[in-house]
């Protein structure tokens, strides 16, 4: 017989093994996340997932779903909950949404979008925070890591390297990478790496892609982030890109996204 | 025309593009001043706030003068609306707040490049710059706010209708963007 839960009232199926975050993108019920992603160990930190289970807060993501839950999820409580924890995040860092590059196609704005978020509501800290731009392909802006730790998950569980790390507590938590010098550009990171796609804000980006595509016409620009989400079975819509640059169509991606004017003078540089 | 809504909006640290953005109403602020009559605001020259319903705020705050001028809005309004990434979370003005004020100064008006005649400006007309450009809800109490960098003119125009029409303002997922 088929193993069920209830989620929101209605019943649910899952399977041995399952988190609560898992039964439900099977289901079609969207629990906003940032931290999660279905390829990789759970980390459960981000607290968006948070549900109400039998009537406590768990971390749908790390969660085991089990017979018998009663797990609320869509309620005004925990949205409520969920916009705040939004809210905080975005004042613990540096997130100007209209000069990032990653606008429109981020999932801490898309999320905040989705709890229809109009305000931070906290005081804003204004932490000083480094821009790495030492790496040829790949740019660390730490103003805007929110410390979901999806890029050392990334690095050590998909790429078998161990490029990053999360360093110190509470305010002065940062990320770090693996090179004495404490530069991305001596670490083995390679813009092809999962761990330099996997970032859900702009805090990891690759270079001289940031506006291939229009602001206006970005992912989630028109159609929120739980339909999005949900037809990619929960997992990242920025993967969709990053298959296709696994498949060695990164070059062609870039050639093809040139405007054509700039690669006609770059040929006849090429030809003198 | 006593029942008339009365408006008032002021950018502080801000460049003025909600202004213009609101002006993208264009033949709806034809219908709009049907309903509402404009305070103080760049639109009229009108030096302060007086008992006004909705006050528009535009831009962080950045400066003494800036202060000043959000405490007569929240006195004077019974509405206050932050208008725009500045007033919601400092934007681009508060990426000053990395760089000691002194430094910026001495940029700007000592050491900068092709600068004549370098003094760092003081006068009592001056008003004095802040440590660090804040958000307005830090300083005053914000009844609502409509995010954008700028936001459209169909925010304003939803927002407005709403209120205008006795509804609690709603933003459809289309009309929020913070860029």
């Amino acid at each position: 017989m088929t193993k069920t839960i209830t989620l929101d009232g209605k019943t649910i199926p899952f399977e041995d093994g399952q988190t609560i975050m898992q039964a439900a993108t099977a289901a079609g019920v969207y629990i906003p996340h940032l931290c999660h992603h279905p390829e990789f160990t759970p980390h459960g930190s981000c607290k968006l997932c948070t549900v109400k289970v039998n009537g406590r807060n768990c971390s749908a993501c790390t969660f085991p779903a089990a017979e018998g839950q009663d797990v609320l999820n869509n309620t005004k409580e925990l949205t409520d909950d969920r916009k705040k924890i939004t809210q905080m995040l975005f004042v613990e860092g540096n997130h100007f949404c209209p000069s990032c590059e990653k606008s429109g196609n981020c999932q801490l704005q898309a999320v905040a979008y989705h709890l229809n978020m109009l305000d931070d509501h906290f005081p804003l800290f204004y932490p000083h925070r480094e821009v790495d731009a030492s790496h040829p392909d790949v740019l660390i802006d730490h103003n805007r890591c929110i410390f979901c730790t999806l890029c050392v998950r990334a690095s050590r569980e998909h790429d078998g390297k161990d490029v990053f790390a999360i360093a110190g507590r509470g305010i002065n938590k940062h990320l770090i990478v693996n090179s004495i010098s404490g530069h991305l550009k001596d670490t083995n990171l390679d813009k092809n790496d999962q761990a330099a796609h996997v970032c859900p804000t702009g805090a990891i980006l690759i270079k001289r892609t940031g506006y291939q595509v229009p602001i206006g016409q970005r992912l989630y620009d028109h159609q929120q982030i739980d339909e999005i989400s949900l037809a990619s079975s929960g997992s990242r819509p920025d993967e969709a890109l990053l298959t296709f640059m696994d498949e060695g169509n990164a070059d062609d991606c870039r050639e093809q996204s040139r405007p054509p004017s700039l690669a006609v003078v770059s040929e006849q540089h090429h030809g003198e | 025309m006593a029942n008339k809504i009365r408006v008032a909006t002021t950018s502080l640290a801000g460049c003025f593009g909600c202004h213009m953005s609101f002006l993208d109403l264009d033949e709806r602020l034809v219908a709009l001043a049907e309903l509402v009559e404009f305070d103080r605001s760049p639109i009229t020259d009108i030096e302060h706030a007086s008992n006004c319903d909705i006050g528009l705020i535009e831009g962080g705050v950045c400066n003494s003068e800036n202060v000043h001028t959000l405490r007569e809005f929240r006195k004077n309004c019974k509405i206050l609306v932050a208008v725009g990434a500045c007033a919601i979370n400092g934007g681009l003005p508060a990426m000053r707040n990395f760089i000691p004020l002194e430094e910026c100064l001495n940029e700007a008006y000592l050491d900068g490049i092709g600068v004549e005649n370098p003094q760092i400006p003081s006068d009592v007309e001056l008003p004095l710059l802040l440590d660090k450009v804040r958000p307005i809800h830090e300083v005053v109490k914000i009844d609502y706010y409509l995010p954008g960098c700028p936001p459209s003119a169909d925010v304003f125009w939803k927002f407005l209708t709403d209120l205008l029409e006795g509804r609690e303002p709603e933003l459809d997922y289309e009309l929020v963007h913070y860029d």
